[in-house]
């Protein structure tokens, strides 16, 4: 039996329904009592990191750690903005090479993989594919090794290195899967006019890959931005990106000022909940695929 | 034709055939190949030195093989036999709560609702937050100050009249782990809510309608119907979710120290022995890391794989 989802591989996904009819039972109040705690529960981070953020000295004391601001100050937001905007800079000029260069890639892979059944395609697949699972503690002292053995600078260019070689796993698959449901008959209409592979990917099927590529695009983009392993062994605080600034920032010199560091959380967390929030169908599309193996 | 003349030909077409896309798929091939298979090599023969100083790390001194003594000590070790078991904690933990919760939510939701897609996304917006910013905010909840100096969650309990729900969190020597894999439940329950909400729509109306005008109950709709069609996904979210209990290692930077006891994971021994230049056992480190993945990842990559050619 195949996957359910196996079909939305590599699209936007939306899990929406038609809208219900709206009829009073007991089970649906129930059900709405429960789902709305549930809410209340989710969001208590979100109001612990706004209302401390807005916080002053003043509401340092423990008695008030829950209650509103005594005096609302944005003293936190600029001291974090002016500590974070460097990193932030850094981590845009890493994610979107980054982000750009293994879409390529995974939509070249998934296209020859989809397509053209040489012999050992699929073994040459589920290798690709056991290089998104694997720890990367298991490559990381040769790793480094390497990337500083081929001269590869540390920071910017090192993580786009590796976010785009670790990325080849995912992006192929998620291409894979989408070039998988796309009508054999199209591709061989192209083979049968006498275009040749590469001109079959460049017109046939490059135009009719754009969601995918949004999808492979915010996918790398979310796990560029908001990666820290790689950050902390190739680079430092003064070339690393947001998620090496913001521990910094946490865990440094000051430490109990909790105002600053979550101030700081949320300037790193503002672009990947943008595209969340904006572009939620896509963002799906990826989750979606992360679970398909075909 | 000749036998050998046609094989040649043969072997010709196979070549062409196989020519073009394999040229496409070169340079990726190359680059797994080496940052992914080749580097697995070299690591495995990193751990089987004594590359244990910066010294030797930095290549000023020799280093001669010791077989498999590394993993000896630090499987024989208390303090890495501490960071396995807290490992394995934590990965219980995280996977019950998520796929509890996870399948909890998707259950709420499947049935029509207003405002569903409300619910969805405030369930699902932690996901696309990255451990270290959400450690920022849960290193403050999970403060371990108890009574007057309280704040955090303990705090709150306190305002709420739940005192004796007070604790250490993850100071706690024996289980402070668990305390990590709270904020990754948070984060993460909605994703695996997403997969079953996926799967519930996935099925067609009509298997349920059936089922109903057979005159299934309820629970024997859900039991024999839509359990059976959800398994693959519960499959692949175990799978997905286990893995990621390995990303531990950001959480626990953001929210304790690196070289805390308490919480202290084989990723996090990693990170504290290449800080060191112990090279040797944090390359050791790694390979037990993939070993242990390796033995659930690849009967699953095999399995999967089977299936999508059937």
């Amino acid at each position: 039996m195949t996957s359910v989802v196996e079909a939305e591989a590599g699209r936007p996904v939306d899990l929406g329904r038609t809208a219900p009819r709206s009829r009073f039972t007991v089970g649906r109040t129930l059900r709405y009592v429960v789902l709305l705690l549930f809410v209340l529960v989710v969001l208590v981070p979100v109001y612990v990191l706004l209302v401390t953020s807005f916080k002053g000295p003043g509401d340092a004391a423990p008695t008030r750690a829950w209650n509103l601001p005594q005096v609302w100050t944005t003293a936190n937001w600029e001291t974090a903005w002016s500590t974070l905007a460097p990193a932030i800079a850094r981590t845009v000029q890493m994610v979107v090479p980054a982000a750009l260069i293994s879409a390529f890639l995974g939509s070249l892979n998934g296209f020859v993989l989809s397509r053209w059944r040489f012999p050992g395609a699929d073994l040459v697949f589920t290798l690709i594919l056991f290089g998104m699972f694997i720890p990367y503690q298991a490559v990381m002292i040769p790793l480094n090794q390497l990337v500083l053995g081929l001269g590869v600078p540390s920071g910017v260019p090192s993580l786009i290195l590796l976010h785009v070689v670790y990325g080849i796993p995912i992006t192929t698959l998620i291409f894979r899967n989408y070039y998988m449901t796309v009508p054999q008959e199209l591709i061989e209409a192209a083979r049968v006019d006498g275009a040749g592979m590469l001109r079959t990917y460049a017109w046939i099927v490059l135009p009719i890959s754009v969601p995918s590529f949004v999808v492979v695009l915010i996918w790398q983009f979310t796990s560029a931005w908001n990666d820290f392993l790689f950050a902390v062994f190739f680079s430092s605080s003064q070339n690393g990106p947001v998620t090496l600034a913001l521990n910094n920032l946490a865990n440094g010199a000051l430490l109990q000022d909790y105002g600053v560091s979550m101030a700081g959380a949320l300037f790193a967390s503002l672009p990947t909940l943008l595209v969340y929030v904006l572009l939620g169908r896509y963002f799906m599309g990826g989750l979606m695929s992360g679970s398909v193996k075909g | 034709m000749p036998t050998a003349t046609r094989r040649r030909a043969g072997v010709r077409r196979a070549v062409r055939r196989a020519g073009a896309p394999l040229l496409l798929l070169l340079p990726s091939l190359i680059l797994v190949g080496v940052f992914v298979y080749g580097l697995i090599v070299a690591n495995t023969r990193q751990s089987t030195t004594d590359n244990h100083t910066a010294a030797q790390a930095t290549g000023q001194a020799p280093t001669t093989g010791v077989g498999l003594r590394n993993y000896l000590d630090l499987l024989g070790s208390e303090e890495f036999q501490h960071s396995l078991t807290n490992l394995v904690l934590y990965t219980v933990v995280f996977l019950v709560g998520t796929m509890v919760i996870g399948f909890a939510w998707a259950w709420l939701l499947d049935k029509p609702l207003r405002g569903e897609g409300i619910f969805r996304s405030v369930y699902l917006f932690p996901m696309a937050v990255s451990f270290i910013a959400s450690g920022v905010v849960w290193r403050w909840l999970l403060n371990s100050n108890q009574g007057e100096q309280a704040s955090g969650l303990n705090r709150l309990f306190q305002m709420i009249g739940l005192d004796a729900l007070q604790n250490n969190w993850w100071n706690n020597v024996s289980v402070g782990i668990v305390a990590i894999a709270i904020p990754a439940i948070w984060q993460l329950s909605g994703y695996v809510m997403a997969l079953f909400l996926a799967g519930f729509r996935g099925i067609p109306v009509e298997l349920r309608e059936a089922a109903r005008v057979d005159g299934a109950s309820e629970w024997k709709l859900y039991r024999h119907v839509l359990f059976p069609q959800l398994s693959p996904i519960a499959l692949s979210a175990l799978i997905i979710i286990g893995h990621m209990s390995l990303k531990a290692f950001d959480l626990i930077m953001s929210i304790s120290k690196p070289a805390n006891y308490q919480t202290k994971v084989p990723a996090v021994d990693m990170y504290v022995f290449k800080s060191a230049f112990d090279y040797a056992n944090a390359a050791a480190v790694g390979t037990i890391l993939l070993v242990i993945v390796a033995v659930v990842i690849v009967p699953y990559l095999v399995h999967t794989h089977r299936q999508g050619r059937r």
